[in-house]
């Protein structure tokens, strides 16, 4: 990387360090941090969740101060007169606070007067904002009743309102749907374009850092690299490949090609398994399994790094099936759900939802926030009654035998539903019990769970201590407790590290085998493509159906010959029968 | 313009938000109607045995004495367990037994005639209310009983009891202004933190501080929209007051006005410094109403006597604003302008005003740490 001048860089920061807590819990969310923010570009702060990105904004943004180092915000040292650099920057948090009971105009209002935007200026201004966003329409409208992209825009407008220098935007684009990502995105570039913006965002999406001119990766708080997206996946030239085989599960031949020594990463991605493969080595001869050279992602680089870094223990479940799959039962329907509907007032969160799901099936329902994704999940493990329609669930009938088919199913929830204050094993008996396992059973399961899932080690940690990927494999092993025959799964992967995503699948595909039937929601689109069958929910309503292939050849058009999961959810949003997908507040 | 952006968009959301106004105009409507008709520290109708072992004219007018009370609502039992087991039922407060020889002994002048008077004691209050009621009744009927008879009661002190302010001694004159306290107290604690509070849950306020706005211009945008509302629901519990349960009200209205604007002061001050402290609004609902809203009631004087309290509990009731405010409410509705009493208690207000203005002042910072 060239060293810029200091004229030329927006923002520059040397040894920053800040901890939170006291010492037995003492947690360094940004250690030793040197940064260098080019004028006029889009800088990328990219890491996973906890890898202290909004920290490091919040430092920049002048609201926490830093334990040491030194921070010059636009040529301004930022710790000495904080108020002069909050005067010329703008700063987006990652829940950007609207005041949701005033509307969108109101919203504007407030913004334009706490940052001194003369009234002569403010109606050219807001009509510029208003159409960058394309928000003019909504001006009356509650910014409570806006959908979760449209907050997300006019919360980047009510940002803009005076035009800042430099521009901090906090995971812009997290649970966004696809289709106001890219558009979040195409501001971005208008704003350095149009108006000679100096931007720094974070994401834990890594496949925006290839959006950025400059990527600074933050793992645990520390800087991994940093350059232009290029410059991290250059050395990967000639080491990723997509290895194809005509027929079987695409999983079983992911699981084959990790077992090989030259096999760094092995990905199912689209029709192939993207594979990552060791220095100076080429693809091996497999039986009827095709090679073709593909061009190295950002996230390659990113995994190949955290490899090096840390010692992520591969663990994958030893244990034998226990239950073989009868072959008469292996394709009979375990969920049956036909014309669900969740009425909330006058609004519709799901609206008359049709899907089966046969035993044995990694099914995916995959949407943006307020897609109606949960509302569908919590139906399914009855926990919230239906208004309308049936379900039924390993061959019972929710509405009247709801505690019954409860005993069957495994439920993790997003926020992983564990007690903070009790241990890992502490955690895993109150399940055990809770599920009705008594003496010899419990301690066989106990045990069971911490050999699986790695949890020696911290047999006894509170679970408030535990890195986010532990607490995953705990709540997974508490859900797994009972042996269930659906293990139904609620955005499990958010903000996990990649290391952890690939871990955590590899343990689903296991149980699939093993003929669980596992039911999962994500937001992350190229996780689609791990289910066997998916549906796209879009404001209650299911947008398609079928495998991830089926799904995608949907989007195939003429200029998109091979589309993937995101341009499939974006093709089918834009649809003709979805042509006001915008417009309708969620 | 930063200052009246805030103002405004904070007005905007009391008025697009019911609970504030819930809170501000239907809770001291609530209150009051509860106090001023529910509760009530007089003994009216108390229920009464009246048991005569030998009925004749001059039980019958001593009982009918019992009758023509608004303090009694007495019934005549046949025998004496029978007025015993209607107090054991507590269908009656109280007995009054008057024994067979009482007309015998009230003819000859030389010995007392003997009556029985049975409290339940369980209330102790309402015990000893009762039986000064009944002496008092006993008493009247003596002295009507010595007039007619053209003789004067054979007393020699008699006490001329002359009540000020309150001449009925109608409790709801009392409880009605001090209640108003206890009222705005919660009105401008409970309000400020939740709000304060519910900005730091939605994020709104990690936003705001990034903007050039000054923090003074942050705790001004707090106050003066919750202060106009505090000051609206002052004036309805006023209103109210006066209109509908006719507490007079002698002071000057000026004064009431001056003084109450410095009491939502300091509870205006106390609900931003719990929010302040506390980030949730869980956590600020219930250190407000713990430190603000049970002190006004219980360590104000409003129904408890301070001057009964132990020495430590009267030392804590010096920092409860309501203490100074009661007063004063009191004064200005049933004595008047006594600048003696108003202007040593809005002095001491003004003092815990700015120390909770000034310390919120100090403790906020533009900074999530």
């Amino acid at each position: 990387m060239t060293a810029a001048a200091p004229d030329d860089l927006a923002l520059i920061a040397e040894g920053l360090h800040k901890s939170f807590g006291k010492v037995p819990k003492r947690i360094d969310a940004v250690a030793d941090v040197a940064l260098r923010v080019p004028l006029g570009q889009v800088t990328g702060l990219i890491g996973p969740d906890g890898a202290g990105k909004t920290t490091l904004m919040r430092l920049i943004a002048g609201l926490l101060t830093p334990d040491s180092g030194t921070l010059t915000v636009l040529g301004t040292d930022a710790l000495a007169d904080p108020l002069t650099v909050q005067a010329s920057i703008g700063y987006m948090p990652q829940h950007f606070g609207l005041y949701e009971d005033l509307t969108v105009q109101e919203n504007l209002n407030l913004y334009a007067d706490l940052q001194g935007l003369p009234h002569t200026e403010r109606t050219t201004r807001f009509q510029q904002l208003l159409h960058m966003t394309g928000l003019a329409r909504f001006t009356d409208r509650l910014a409570g009743r806006l959908s979760g992209g449209m907050k997300q825009k006019l919360g980047l407008a009510c940002t803009l309102v005076r035009p800042p220098k430099l521009l901090l935007l906090d995971e812009p684009t997290v649970g966004v749907d696809p289709v106001s990502r890219r558009e979040l995105w195409a501001i971005v570039y208008q704003l350095v374009a149009d108006e000679g913006m100096s931007v720094l965002l974070s994401t834990a999406y890594l496949d925006e850092a290839e959006r950025c001119n400059e990527v600074i990766l933050l793992h645990q708080g520390r800087v991994l690299g940093k350059g232009t997206p290029d410059s991290f996946t250059e050395h990967l030239e000639g080491r990723v490949y997509g290895a194809r085989r005509p027929q079987g599960i695409r999983r079983h031949l992911q699981a084959e090609l990790k077992t090989q020594p030259s096999v760094l990463d092995a990905i199912i991605d689209g029709d192939l398994v993207r594979v990552l493969l060791a220095e100076h080595t080429h693809p091996s001869d497999l039986p009827n399994v095709t090679w073709q050279p593909l061009k190295p992602r950002f996230e390659d680089a990113f995994v190949l790094q955290l490899r090096q870094q840390t010692t992520h223990e591969w663990l994958g479940l030893t244990t034998p099936p226990k239950k073989e799959i009868n072959p008469n039962t292996a394709h009979t329907d375990i969920i049956a759900v036909s014309d669900l509907t969740r009425r909330f007032g006058a609004f519709i969160a799901v609206n008359a939802v049709t899907f089966s799901v046969q035993r044995g099936e990694i099914f995916g329902l995959l949407g943006a926030n307020g897609a109606g994704k949960s509302t569908t999940f919590r139906m399914l493990c009855g926990l919230l009654p239906a208004s309308a329609g049936t379900i039924s669930v390993a061959g019972v009938d929710l509405r009247t035998a709801a505690a019954q088919a409860r005993a069957r199913i495994g439920y993790m929830s997003q926020k992983f539903a564990l007690y903070d204050v009790l241990s890992v094993q502490q955690n895993l008996k109150f399940f055990a019990r809770a599920y009705g396992l008594k003496s010899q059973r419990q301690a066989e399961r106990i045990a069971w769970a911490v050999q699986e899932f790695g949890l020696k080690d911290y047999r006894d940690t509170n679970c408030d201590l535990l890195p986010l990927g532990f607490k995953q494999r705990l709540a997974m092993a508490c859900a797994l407790m009972h042996e269930p025959d659906i293990l139904f799964l609620d955005e499990p992967t958010s903000g996990v590290d990649p290391i952890e995503r690939r871990a955590f699948w590899q343990r689903i595909n296991q149980l699939a085998d093993q003929g669980v039937t596992i039911m999962i929601t994500t937001h992350f689109m190229d996780e689609a493509e791990y289910c066997d069958r998916l549906v796209i929910m879009n404001q209650g309503t299911i947008l398609a159906a079928g495998s991830p292939e089926a799904v995608r050849k949907l989007a195939q058009s003429p200029e998109h010959p091979n589309p993937n999961m995101e341009d499939a959810f974006i093709a089918l949003i834009s649809a003709p029968a979805a042509t006001n997908a915008g417009e309708t507040a969620t | 313009m930063r200052l009246w952006g805030l103002v405004r968009k904070e007005s905007l959301q009391i008025l697009r938000d019911p609970s504030s106004i819930a809170i501000a105009f239907l809770m001291p409507v609530v209150l009051l109607l509860i106090f001023g008709y529910g509760v009530s520290l007089n003994a009216k109708h108390i229920p009464l045995a009246l048991v005569a072992d030998a009925p004749d004219t001059q039980t019958a007018a001593l009982f009918a004495s019992f009758d023509h009370s608004v303090y009694f609502s007495p019934k005549i039992a046949p025998n004496l367990p029978t007025a015993e087991h209607w107090l054991l039922n507590r269908q009656v407060d109280a007995i009054v037994h008057v024994p067979s020889d009482f007309s015998a002994q009230l003819q000859n002048t030389a010995n007392q005639a003997p009556v029985q008077l049975i409290v339940n004691g369980v209330n102790a209050n309402q015990a000893r209310l009762t039986q000064a009621y009944i002496q008092a009744a006993w008493q009247d009927w003596l002295s009507a009983r010595a007039e007619a008879a053209g003789q004067s009661a054979d007393q020699p002190v008699t006490l001329a009891n002359r009540i000020w302010f309150n001449p009925e001694l109608r409790s709801r004159n009392y409880l009605v202004p001090g209640l108003i306290a206890v009222i705005m107290t919660l009105i401008g604690a409970l309000l400020t933190a939740l709000v304060m509070a519910r900005e730091w849950e939605r994020g709104t306020l990690e936003a705001l501080m990034v903007t050039p706005v000054h923090l003074n211009e942050l705790l001004l945008g707090k106050l003066i929209p919750y202060f106009v509302l505090g000051m609206g629901g002052m004036a309805l519990s006023v209103a109210m007051a006066v209109w509908l349960f006719a507490v007079p009200f002698l002071g000057s209205f000026w004064i009431l006005i001056l003084t109450s604007a410095i009491f939502l002061l300091t509870s205006l001050g106390m609900g931003l410094f719990i929010s302040i402290i506390a980030r949730n609004q869980f956590v600020a609902s219930l250190i407000a109403i713990i430190t603000t809203f049970l002190p006004a009631f219980m360590l104000s004087g409003f129904i408890f006597d301070i001057g009964s309290m132990p020495g430590w509990l009267q030392n804590l009731t010096y920092i409860v604003s309501a203490r100074y405010f009661i007063v004063i409410l009191h004064t200005l509705f049933l004595a008047g302008d006594v600048s003696s009493v108003i202007w040593p208690n809005t002095l001491a207000m003004l003092a815990i005003a700015a120390f909770f203005l000034g310390t919120s002042r100090r403790k906020i910072r533009k900074s999530l740490e």
